[in-house]
């Protein structure tokens, strides 16, 4: 039964929730049920910004938790604030551009990509959250990245279509990344 | 790949306001305020290109008052607002619900009082419930809990005002505005029904059409009183709505609705894989409140427990519901901040120490 | 006909057809007795507001909106569609009206408490959104149904329920002149000031209604007419004290006559 509780969190303007809603689009494209709960109001406004998305294949009960499998995490404080939230057996993926200090739990995977140095290798810094979500994929392929295409030609305005060819890339560069990390 | 029915993934907001829409309304007239603004947002983007006007009022005062002349005009019409916008339109829903206009109007509830939180709560509930304006009125209210009811909730409630000439009031909360789901719009055929005491130019086959809601004879006051709470009788009698879950073998309960239904419905299964048996009853309707299924559960639970995002407001109708015959609790937090499933099974386990 | 015949008029007999008819009552009035003090302005508002939807046969086009004041029951006395909307919030009200109702005649029709202090931002944002509605606002520098409390238009020195020693201009504001306020608001398409405490001033009165109705169908913004108007009452005169008044004191602060009409392009599709 897959039930993925996942928290999603950084700085505002690092794609946190973009990421989070794209996952979902994806979930609802392969017929999964989805809940995307961010935070919202001046938080948004540069400083911390986090979403909770949940995919399953069941009725999602709770949107929001406490405690989950897998924390997806952007910056410092994301990790200080959500590394003892991740539930035994569950996993961290993390941006290691800018997290220099990162959970040192034994009872969850703790998987470091460095996102934002990929990012700037394809000339984008704004799909560092596509690398990520990519490596995050790659471990628990809660959708497929087919799934995650789709979704993005849902989300994005036609006149961005033309990106969509460099956000696959990001999707397989933290794939391999991922695979590397492991 | 295609999909063969229009499901789409949006906020609790943008789905409502989607719903009104398909389910041809008229008119909207409303004012920005977190956490609803996407309501506005939607329809002035949307209405343009499809059918209805949507129009952005100086305020909420103003909001209620057009909302009031367009149904009065026998417009498909309603309003959103939040916590300290609700607030100010109370005077005018006192108006509506005395001169029996039908609308939609919604609260997408956050923490309170004062210009308190932009954060979710379930402070509003008295407000909603117990009247919030002046006189002997009730809304009709309606408590979403997914973003699939706040559509849906959308339909149903111009349904109901109409079919009762009422004001149909939808309480929700800053969570479920602000949150994404899946959501499916099903091909509906609209129905609208006459109504032939509209303000919509005096023909010379009828008499002319009053709106008011002034009737200065205390005698005359008192026979639109009792017109009204017949009303309100018929509505209790087919409209109270609820969902029961797990409540078969239940040993305890837990009462909650909207945000709070969802989290203790997490708090079920826990409790379960614990060997608790724990039931939840969800109201879907506030008003009219779901007693009988509370008063007769209470012969067969030990204990019941509200989790509100309030200092404990529907406490109050699950005690005068069960009447004593067990005892009720109460888990809430307040100010916008919301409980952990965890953090509630914690406390129930504490209440449930108690009996 | 002979000017002392018309001042002595011939009653109507039944069944005898001899007589000349002089004047009918306009059968868009109600028989509803007005419940007006006698002398106040407000029925023959009322009376001239009933005329001129008769000559322009409009009766089942228009919706008429009442305020919360002496003129609450406004909706018994003309034989229209009426809504009755909470104390200031009539332009809200007409707007929802209107826009629902876009072929529709609307108008309100609201005192100087109701428009100009209760429901000032109703009243100014309804006209500078330009809605195609005619307001029509009867001022009389007094709250009439509550029973004589200062208004916002009640002149500097007026003594009142509430200004017992006259209304001092430093502690209580000054007069508001809400034609001239609201005249510059590109919205407003035809603003004016009337009376109808002489037989001329009524005349022109029900001109001004007329037009306020006839704009609407341009679809170019909102008629605004103030009708200024009397109380015997709460002015404690006699009702020809309360016209002279009218003449001596309130016209002196209030002037009559148009303070923006439309340009003859503006006009050239009515």
């Amino acid at each position: 039964m897959l039930n993925e509780e996942i928290i999603i969190a950084g700085f505002g303007g690092q794609g946190v929730l973009s990421m989070g809603q794209t996952l979902g689009y994806a979930a609802m494209v392969e017929g999964k049920n989805v809940s995307w709960m961010p935070s919202y109001g001046p938080e948004m406004r540069g400083g911390t910004a986090n979403c909770i998305t949940i995919v399953s294949d069941s009725t999602i009960s709770s949107p929001i938790v406490s405690r989950f499998d897998t924390g997806i995490l952007l910056n410092q404080p994301s990790m200080e604030k959500f590394e003892s939230r991740i539930k035994p057996g569950g996993i961290i993926v993390y941006e290691s551009t800018n997290i220099l200090h990162a959970s040192d739990r034994k009872d969850i995977g703790v998987y470091a990509i460095p996102a934002s140095d990929e990012a700037n290798k394809l000339h984008n810094i704004k799909i560092a959250n596509m690398i990520l979500l990519g490596a995050f994929l790659e471990k628990k392929p809660v959708v497929s990245i087919e799934g995650v295409m789709e979704a993005l030609k849902k989300v994005l305005p036609e006149r961005y279509h033309n990106l969509l060819p460099i956000n696959r890339q990001a999707l397989e560069v933290g794939a391999e990344l991922m695979r590397k990390a492991q | 790949m295609e999909l063969k029915e229009d499901i789409r993934l949006m906020k609790g907001n943008e789905a409502m306001a989607e719903a009104a829409i398909q389910a041809g309304m008229d008119a909207y007239f409303g004012y920005p305020i977190t956490p609803q603004s996407e309501v506005l947002e939607y329809l002035t983007r949307e209405v343009p290109n499809r059918t209805g006007i949507a129009l952005q009022a100086e305020s909420e005062v103003a909001a209620i008052n057009m909302v009031y002349g367009a149904a009065g005009a026998g417009a498909r019409v309603w309003t959103s607002s939040s916590s300290p916008g609700w607030s100010l339109m109370q005077e005018g829903v006192s108006y509506i619900a005395a001169a029996e206009l039908p609308c939609l109007l919604v609260n997408v509830n956050r923490g309170g009082p004062g210009l308190g939180t932009i954060q979710p709560s379930q402070g509003d509930y008295f407000q909603a419930t117990k009247g919030g304006g002046h006189g002997d009125y009730h809304l009709l209210v309606l408590a979403p809990n997914s973003v699939q009811e706040m559509a849906d909730f959308v339909f149903l409630g111009f349904e109901l005002a109409e079919k009762y000439r009422t004001p149909v009031m939808m309480l929700s909360d800053g969570a479920i505005g602000q949150m994404m789901e899946k959501v499916t719009f099903h091909k509906r055929e609209i129905v609208k029904s006459a109504k032939p005491w509209a303000t919509t130019g005096k023909t010379e086959d009828r008499e002319r059409n009053i709106i008011t809601t002034l009737f200065i004879q205390p005698e005359k006051m008192e026979i639109v009183n009792i017109h009204l709470n017949a009303k309100y009788e018929e509505i209790k009698k087919n409209e109270v709505r609820y969902e029961e879950i797990e409540t078969k073998d239940a040993e305890y309960l837990l009462v909650a609705y909207g945000l709070s239904a969802r989290i203790s419905h997490k708090v079920v299964i826990l409790a379960r894989e614990k060997g608790i048996k724990l039931g939840l009853l969800r109201p879907i309707t506030l008003w009219p409140y779901p007693s009988d299924v509370l008063f007769k559960l209470a012969d067969q639970v030990k204990g019941m427990m509200t989790v509100e995002l309030n200092a404990g407001q529907m406490v109050e109708d699950v005690r005068l519901a069960v009447n004593g015959k067990v005892k009720v609790g109460h888990y809430g937090r307040m100010g916008g901040i919301i409980p952990s499933p965890e953090e509630v099974e914690e406390n129930l386990e504490k209440f449930i120490k108690t009996l | 006909m002979e000017n002392n015949e018309i001042l002595t008029p011939q009653c109507i007999v039944d069944g005898d057809d001899n007589y000349d008819l002089v004047y009918e009552k306009t059968n868009v009035m109600t028989d509803t007795r007005l419940h007006y003090c006698p002398g106040c302005g407000h029925s023959t508002a009322h009376k001239i507001l009933g005329e001129v939807i008769q000559e322009l046969g409009i009766q089942k086009d228009v919706i008429g909106v009442a305020p919360v004041g002496c003129s609450v029951f406004a909706y018994e006395y003309l034989h229209i569609d009426w809504q009755e909307a909470a104390h200031g919030r009539a332009t809200a009200a007409a707007t929802g009206i209107k826009r629902c109702l876009p072929d529709k005649y609307v108008f309100t029709y609201q005192g100087d408490g109701d428009l100009a202090a209760i429901g000032t931002a109703e009243t100014i944002h309804c006209i500078n959104r330009g809605e195609n509605i005619m307001i029509i606002f009867i001022n009389n520098g007094v709250y009439g149904m509550t029973s004589g409390q200062m208004a916002p238009t009640s002149l500097e020195g007026m003594k009142t329920t509430t200004s017992p020693y006259g209304r001092n201009v430093h502690t209580m504001g000054y007069p508001l002149k809400v034609s001239e306020l609201i005249a510059p608001l590109p919205g407003a398409f035809y603003v004016t000031r009337q009376t109808v405490h002489t037989p001329n001033a009524v005349r022109k009165a029900k001109k001004a209604i007329m037009n306020g109705f006839k704009y609407q169908k341009l679809g170019k913004g909102l008629s605004f007419i103030e009708i200024v108007s009397n109380c015997p009452s709460n002015w404690r005169m006699t009702p020809l004290q309360s016209n002279d008044f009218i003449d001596t004191d309130m016209l002196k602060y209030y002037p009559p006559g148009d303070i923006k009409v439309p340009s003859k392009e503006d006009l050239i599709n009515l």
